[in-house]
């Protein structure tokens, strides 16, 4: 009846506001701030997250079972398809996976290629991601102008190996071709350049008041954050955790590089957000440097042996030559019996591959460890007392690709 | 093999070494077997003393294998114990990656390391929808890659790459329905190995060789 008095357990009165009960929300699996295929079970109160179920796996292509009946070269482009906004880093993994299982010594020049790809690459990452985190928080003009930059990076790339993002440019053993005429010149040309833009995209957001109101103190982590939940890259960079692979432990010849590695202090959104802008210089003067040894360092770009195709020249005269690419582009190389793991500093953090070859021309395993996998994982943990809407820039921050998480 | 021609991109041979005689001092009980190669340390580990392994090398200052980088598994069906559960930890404090192999039967539960390393969560996740194994004490063990209301574990070594199901819309139903899958053509597998090299198989014009 209308008059009754309902009491809780406590004895306590119960108002109609108290009877209210959580609010479940399906945030995706189409939805434009999600940044690709991600399904999110949200449980609110009122406006509060307190639960978050991230469901996975609507991208999910069976990439590494794919794998296990292909040959090592044949699987190469699959990695440009796990994050596919940059794409020649995943490659690399694969490549030094290979390179460290069949002990093969890749030459200088082919090496120097990499790193400056890499870079290009990381560039082309965090272009795309803090342009878009500044749309998932209500500015429409950064990813305007910063698309128009990868777009340039994309034609240097396509000028290198032809294709845009499909690159499949890093072969185990080298890189598929050396760079044509004037390449390096343009790139220099477009490194002139691209500070102003940068510039440009700074003067948009630094000072933002939208955009700072959105980001400051949001999804930060702490250092015991990043270790439990096995944070990579920029997500820990952001705590202040100076953690970065290519110094760390480095690979390819990055120790002979001189950049410096970004720091956050607060660990939130908008320190993450500042420490991507400032790799892009670092990405730069490694590019600066690496162009310089470039010029300075003529010679092959393919280790050639077993693993790498015959010269094409060499192909015209000499018999071994061509059945020597044909057994190559069919049956594919033997990797010898073994299991190793390599990782690279990806844009994203920690890109791993572990790799177990049986000694014949395909793994018996391959399994790729995406960076972006962890930290989605921890989207229940960051998320948990936020508002809705900063669901959105935590995903944004947390720079996820669905094509490496869900591989 | 030639294990060591590689240089090991952190931690030489000998700090692994070092590394390893530690670990062996403390839990000798825990590990079976142990190899360095290629830079890299690999320790075999009995799956029931998995637990107090890891706490030990998360906690030890001499180790301090703080992130857990990566769980998976391998799978070998002609072997009695089916899988191997390999996990990968980053001590960035020491500089040093070290690998625990776990070989399990297909009836065998691993114990789950969640309470020690949060982020083990997904990864013992995927490791069951991947390969069927199972973790005591996750709290969660749901399929996490596959399709809803999956049937089987696709990366068990008897599972086809094609699978067993495929979808499509249907327009009359105006939803998407499941079908048995139904190749046009044989899926392709190239025995690209050369005869002279280990084909298991009789070589055509070699039949009546085996009757003799």
């Amino acid at each position: 009846m209308d008059g009754d008095v309902l009491r809780d357990a406590r004895g306590d009165v119960i108002t109609k506001e108290q009877k209210i009960r959580n609010f479940n929300l399906n945030f995706g699996p189409q939805h434009p701030a999600a940044h690709g295929v991600l399904r999110l079970v949200l449980e609110l109160d009122g406006e509060i997250v307190e639960r978050c179920d991230p469901h996975i796996g609507l991208l999910h292509r069976g990439t590494e079972k794919l794998m296990e009946s292909r040959t090592y070269l044949q699987n190469l482009p699959y990695f440009d398809r796990l994050d596919y906004v940059a794409p020649m880093n995943q490659e690399h993994a694969w490549c030094l996976a290979i390179e460290k299982l069949t002990g093969v010594e890749v030459p200088r020049r082919a090496s120097l290629l990499r790193v400056l790809f890499c870079e290009i690459g990381r560039i082309l990452n965090h272009l795309l991601n803090v342009t878009t985190q500044a749309m998932d928080v209500g500015a429409l003009t950064p990813p305007l102008w910063g698309f128009e930059e990868r777009e340039k990076l994309m034609v240097f790339c396509e000028r290198a190996c032809g294709a845009r993002l499909h690159a499949a440019y890093f072969r185990p053993g080298g890189v598929h071709q050396d760079l044509p005429d004037g390449l390096l010149d343009d790139i220099e040309a477009w490194m002139d350049s691209f500070p102003k833009v940068l510039e440009d995209i700074a003067s948009l957001l630094n000072e933002n008041r939208i955009f700072k109101q959105r980001n400051c103190d949001i999804g930060v982590v702490s250092e015991q954050e990043i270790l439990d939940w096995g944070f990579s890259g920029v997500m820990a960079r952001g705590s202040g955790l100076a953690w970065d692979l290519r110094r760390a432990q480095p690979y390819e010849c990055y120790d002979e590089f001189d950049f410096q590695i970004p720091v956050g202090k607060n660990g939130d959104c908008y320190d993450r957000y500042l420490c991507r802008m400032a790799e892009m210089y670092e990405s730069l003067k490694i590019m600066r440097q690496c162009i310089a040894k470039l010029r300075a360092t003529p010679g092959d770009v393919l280790a050639r042996g077993k693993i790498t195709p015959p010269r094409r020249s060499e192909m015209k005269t000499s018999m071994e030559a061509l059945i020597h690419h044909f057994k190559l582009y069919t049956e594919g190389f033997h990797v010898p019996e073994g299991e190793v793991y390599a990782a690279v500093e990806a844009p994203k953090g920690e890109f791993g591959v572990y790799l177990v070859g049986d000694g014949t021309n395909k793994p018996y395993r391959a399994k790729i460890r995406a960076p972006g996998y962890l930290h989605l994982q921890a989207m229940d943990h960051v998320c948990k007392g936020h508002q809705l809407a900063d669901v959105a820039a935590i995903i944004g921050t947390m720079d996820v690709v669905f094509g490496e998480i869900d591989r | 093999m030639a294990d060591d021609i590689f240089a090991p991109a952190m931690g030489s041979t000998d700090a692994l070494e070092e590394l390893v005689e530690q670990i062996l001092l403390r839990q000798a009980a825990a590990i079976v077997d142990h190899r360095i190669g290629r830079g890299e340390l690999t320790l075999r580990v009995d799956p029931t003393a998995l637990r107090g392994l890891v706490r030990y090398l998360k906690e030890d200052p001499a180790c301090n294998f703080t992130t857990l980088v990566d769980i998976t598994a391998v799978d070998h069906p002609d072997r009695p114990k089916r899988f191997d559960v390999v996990y990968h930890f980053l001590s960035m404090w020491q500089n040093h990656r070290i690998r625990l192999k776990a070989a399990v039967r297909e009836d065998e539960m691993v114990p789950s390391i969640v309470e020690l390393h949060p982020c083990a969560g997904w990864f013992e996740r995927e490791v069951f929808d991947m390969f069927g194994i199972l973790f005591s004490g996750h709290p969660d063990l749901r399929r996490i890659l596959t399709d809803y209301g999956f049937r089987g574990h696709p990366l068990r070594k008897d599972f086809p790459t094609t699978g067993y199901t495929e979808v499509r819309y249907d327009e009359g139903l105006k939803r998407v329905v499941y079908e048995p899958v139904q190749l046009t053509q044989e899926y392709r597998q190239f025995d690209f190995m050369s005869p002279w090299e280990g084909a298991d198989y009789i070589l055509p014009g070699d039949e009546k060789k085996g009757a003799q």
